[in-house]
């Protein structure tokens, strides 16, 4: 077998796929770059992809008008959402994979199966009850919906995670007297940022991109997230297209700027999270 | 392992909080809606008179909801397959560590970070039978006029499928990629030294080490499925012809436009029935993996 | 949930179920309306009680975000500074707006006054349920009786009282043609379904796309094929089927039916893709002649840089001559509005001269009224204001006036089937299965 020759033909091959497979990736990033840099009427449909007739940057200027308020809403959302729902599911996993108690796996299981309901169906008991505590068209009645309903997959990414870690560690600390809460404290919290990044970055994107939820309990522009803004772009019935692509890349940016920074973490980190069970 | 009584009441009371949230949140408010479903309700003034299974009877006879069945089903398959095939060759691909390799990594998976919305709207453009795809075939010479693509009742699907499977590819491909790293260099060494190519490797001492991750990458992908909404909505809204119709689409309109709440609530409580069918067996298998 | 609360909550529901349609059908209080009336309120009462007025619409963006802006102004200055919160949703017509809106209502946080389309959308959804105050004596105290047409008056009505404002009216039965492209090809708009075939025929020919349609948001079908019922059943056909008199496997629908599925040999083969502004885009660049769309058209063509009356035109759609189907969008006062003395400020500013005036001029539409001046208005504006004065007024289904939104969600479902399967007898049955789904009943 001839392996230099063979792997340098199977090199070329593999990064000729990987090319074309590049290419798919990179179409509709185009198509949102090259229109968010047209004239508004250089920006239909029939003219995709031909680049700009003149360069205009009117598109971005106006979606930030237009977004910015937006954009500080959802990081107020999304912020204080990630870490809650991180710091619970951490917690959470602790508890189910370190510390089980009678019933906890049926519990576990139960919580878990929360996460695949359809948000549809419980849409209108939701807001009924953010009415009547009034927490209605507050962001407060978001974070709260997107930490409850996140519950499930930080409690079971953190689980996983822990689970992976030896039980070992556990007994040390109770050797030494420490209890539930001060083991987590001092040897389970410092050693879980990888988990945690995991869990950050899942749930800040969902959170971040979510639109369902942020339509219906958020009424007012004062409080309403990035991703009804976007929509907002689009008015009641005409579109411009120019501003709705740069308001989609401004929008996305947040998101893509941590994957770009953290992508190596959330590849490793997914190996504890998912790969178990 | 030995946890005293105390120790393990002190771990209930620190999850309970959760589980107390969850149970409203999710069981509480689903009872609700599977209550509603049972009634009448029909425009703004709440009915609360129980009629039995009178919605369900009706959705099923709807040829509409009909539709959005087979629909439901179609799309989960080939979004499934896709991206399990997708993820898996790129991650192959990627594995074996050329250089670039956390480029590629970086541009497969960023996709995950833009939102439905957003997507959908591109990629409807991109499926535009008179300047989309078609004018790039017909740069390289290939004439794909008679395709018609998101308006073709037949090619829909598809198209639809492949802006999700463009979404969420590289998240499989993360999944494939953490499992092939843990089959640990040295058995892929010794399968070699015996005489194995390349792909003989691959089939019979990786593929069968990746059966977890693909599990793992089923549960995760089908919840984004049998949720999806936001994409279809804004690429197709069920259309053209029913074709890309899913149940939630027709949950939203009949419940916020046409103000039919028990019908709304029947939807919603058939497509927890689904999404259960596929769950509970999953949960079943991963306890007795705990075990 | 423990069953014994919910049967208990069940008991009571029935208990009170009596009661509960008492209530719907008893006329709404009168006396807030009396108090208001007495006196003029000074501009501090407005500051004091509650100093805010939430405006609820979906005109978040172009020439409607501009016109309400108006209406704000207009507001601000003669209220002396009450604040105005402009609580604007958008999203393909207005859904996520109304889906925004039912929740705030039901949930009891009423906004002081909100965009609503006349007709069905108004009366079946909130004037039936007893969420909206009457305003006859508002109408009485302005003396706005005769401003109105009387059709549109009865579009706003129930039982004999009014409960909306008519902001504007959108033309709906509008074919825009492409001038250019009509002269270069020696035709004229057609006034007749033969007339408009004969004419697609030529067009065809000529290698330009007769009929521009967007089927992608469905409701542009719906507004297509709305005009066809009406021109094969005529004004008081149309009225029938969705007061649920007349069939939906009537010969006539199934003639409407016919007439569309000839149509659809001349309309672009990528409708399915494409928005009403992308097809209307097809008529402006030329590629395509004609497309049926309301009149909120003339406001995309005139920031494509086209003319109107100029480099496009619109006549009525094939066989609608003489009728004006009315897209209206109406304010009303919610029966738990906040500050009703606001609200009332703002609806008698809607519905002034120089409100609608100001309104129209920047939204594209035209006024309600039918005194307002029509100089500054375009060319075929002034046409439009002139034929709305004279003509039979319809409502439209597509846009919610005609008939409850349940049945419109079914039929457009029920169209974009046609629109590939084109089997007339299936989708008359099918669309009488929707009518009995719906409840369509005499009322």
């Amino acid at each position: 077998m001839n392996s230099l020759g063979k792997k340098q033909l199977s090199d070329g091959v593999a990064y000729a796929i990987l090319l074309i497979f590049a290419l798919f990736f990179v179409l509709p990033v185009f198509v949102m770059l090259n229109t968010s840099l047209k004239a508004l009427s250089d920006a239909q449909n029939s003219t995709m992809w031909s680049f700009p007739a003149q360069l205009s940057l009117a598109g971005f200027i106006r979606a930030f008008e237009k977004l910015g308020s937006g954009l500080l809403n959802s990081l107020f959302l999304t912020v204080p959402a990630t870490i809650l729902s991180s710091l619970i599911g951490s917690i959470n996993g602790y508890c189910l994979s370190k510390w089980k108690f009678k019933g906890s796996n049926w519990l576990f299981t139960m919580v878990l199966f929360g996460m695949f309901i359809p948000y549809q169906s419980i849409l209108i008991p939701l807001v009924n009850f953010m009415q009547k505590v009034g927490l209605y068209n507050s962001l407060g009645s978001l974070i709260a919906v997107h930490v409850i309903y996140g519950i499930p997959i930080t409690t079971l990414i953190f689980r996983n995670y822990y689970a992976t870690i030896p039980d070992e560690l556990v007994e040390a600390g109770r050797i030494d007297g420490a209890g539930i809460v001060s083991i987590y404290w001092r040897i389970f919290l410092p050693i879980s940022l990888p988990s945690f990044v995991v869990v950050a970055i899942w749930q800040f994107t969902n959170i971040w991109n979510e639109f369902l939820f942020a339509v219906t309990l958020t009424s007012s522009p004062e409080t309403q997230p990035v991703t009804v803004a976007l929509q907002n772009l689009s008015g009641s019935m005409i579109s411009q297209w120019d501003t709705q692509m740069a308001g989609a890349i401004i929008a996305s940016a947040p998101c893509l700027l941590i994957y770009v920074l953290l992508g190596k973490y959330f590849v490793g980190g997914m190996l504890a999270g998912s790969v178990k069970g | 392992m030995k946890r005293s009584g105390k120790e393990r009441w002190l771990s209930f009371l620190i999850f309970a909080p959760s589980v107390a949230a969850v149970f409203i949140f999710v069981y509480g408010f689903i009872g609700w809606s599977a209550f509603i479903s049972l009634t009448d309700w029909r425009g703004l003034i709440p009915s609360y008179e129980i009629v039995g299974l009178k919605q369900y009877a009706s959705l099923m006879a709807h040829p509409r909801f009909q539709r959005d069945m087979i629909n439901t089903g179609v799309f989960t398959l080939i979004f499934l397959a896709g991206n399990l095939f997708f993820g898996l060759v790129l991650a192959a691909l990627l594995d074996r560590r050329l250089r670039g390799t956390n480029f590629f990594r970086n541009l497969f998976m960023f996709p995950m970070a833009v939102s439905f919305v957003v997507s959908g709207t591109v990629w409807v453009w991109i499926f535009n039978p008179n300047s989309g795809l078609n004018a790039v075939f017909q740069l390289f010479g290939f004439d794909s006029g008679k395709w018609g693509w998101i308006t073709d009742p037949k090619m829909a699907m598809y198209c639809v499928a492949m802006a999700a499977i463009w979404q969420m590819a590289g998240f499989t491909m993360a999944q494939y990629l953490a499992g092939m790293k843990g089959v640990s260099d040295d058995i892929r060494e010794a399968a070699r030294i015996d005489g194995a190519g390349e792909v003989q490797v691959f089939r019979h001492i990786i593929l069968p080490q990746l059966w977890p991750v693909t599990v793992g990458a089923i549960v995760v992908l089908s919840h984004i499925s049998l949720k999806i909404f936001d994409l279809i909505f804004v690429m197709t809204q069920g259309g053209p012809a029913r074709a890309t119709d899913m149940p939630g689409i027709f949950m939203f309109e009949t419940t916020f436009r046409g103000d039919f709440f028990a019908r709304g609530a029947a939807i919603g409580i058939v497509m927890l029935i689904m999404a259960a069918l596929l769950i509970i067996p999953y949960l079943v298998y991963s306890r007795r993996m705990d075990a | 949930m423990s069953t014994k609360p919910l049967i208990a909550l069940i008991a009571l529901m029935i208990a009170l179920t009596p009661l509960l349609s008492c209530q719907t059908d008893r006329k709404p209080d009168h006396e807030m309306d009396k108090a208001a009336d007495t006196e003029a309120p000074p501009p501090s009462a407005l500051k004091t009680a509650d100093g805010e007025l939430t405006i609820f619409s979906w005109w978040t963006a172009g020439g409607e975000a501009d016109g309400l802006a108006e209406h704000i102004r207009l507001f601000q200055e003669k209220s002396g500074g009450v604040s105005v919160v402009n609580a604007a949703v958008a999203g393909g017509a207005g859904t996520n707006a109304k889906a925004v809106l039912k929740t705030r209502m039901l949930g009891g946080d009423p906004p002081g006054t909100f965009q609503v389309h006349g007709g069905s959308e108004l009366i079946d959804t909130w004037v039936k349920s007893g969420m909206m105050a009457a305003l006859d004596s508002l109408y009485d105290e302005k003396g706005w009786r005769g401003k109105f047409p009387d059709a549109l008056i009865d579009m706003v009505s129930w039982q004999g009282r009014i409960y909306a404002v008519p902001s504007n009216i959108h033309w709906g039965n509008a074919l825009w043609c492409n001038k250019a492209v009509f002269e270069k090809n020696g035709l004229t708009p057609p006034e007749t379904m033969e007339q408009f075939f004969a004419v697609c025929e030529k067009l065809q020919k000529a290698g330009v796309t007769p009929l521009a349609l967007a089927s992608r948001n469905k409701w542009p079908v719906l507004h297509l094929f709305e005009n066809l019922l009406a021109a094969s059943g005529g004004r008081d056909f149309y009225m029938d089927l969705f007061a649920g008199k007349a069939a939906w496997d009537d010969d006539r629908v199934k003639k409407a039916l016919e007439n569309f599925k000839k149509i659809l040999e001349y309309v672009n083969a990528d409708h399915a893709a494409l928005t009403w502004d992308q097809a209307c885009g097809l008529v402006g660049q030329g590629k395509a002649a004609m497309t049926v769309m309301g009149d909120w058209a003339r406001g995309y063509f005139v920031t494509q840089s086209l003319k109107p009356g100029e480099d496009f035109d619109a006549v009525a759609t094939p066989g609608t001559k003489g009728l004006f189907f009315v897209i209206t969008d109406t304010f009303g006062m919610p029966e738990n509005a906040p500050n009703k003395v606001a609200t009332k400020l703002y609806l008698s500013i809607v519905g002034s001269v120089e409100g609608q005036l100001a309104f129209n001029l920047k939204k594209g539409s035209i006024p309600a009224r039918t005194d307002v001046p029509t100089d500054a208005f375009d060319p075929i504006a002034k046409k439009t204001m002139e034929y709305f004065a004279s003509a039979n007024l319809l409502p439209s289904a597509a846009h919610g006036s005609a008939v409850i939104e349940d049945f419109v969600v079914s039929l457009n479902d029920q169209l974009s089937v046609f629109l590939s399967e084109k089997d007339v007898d299936k989708c008359a049955g099918a669309f009488a299965f929707a009518a009995n789904d719906a409840g369509l009943k005499k009322d």
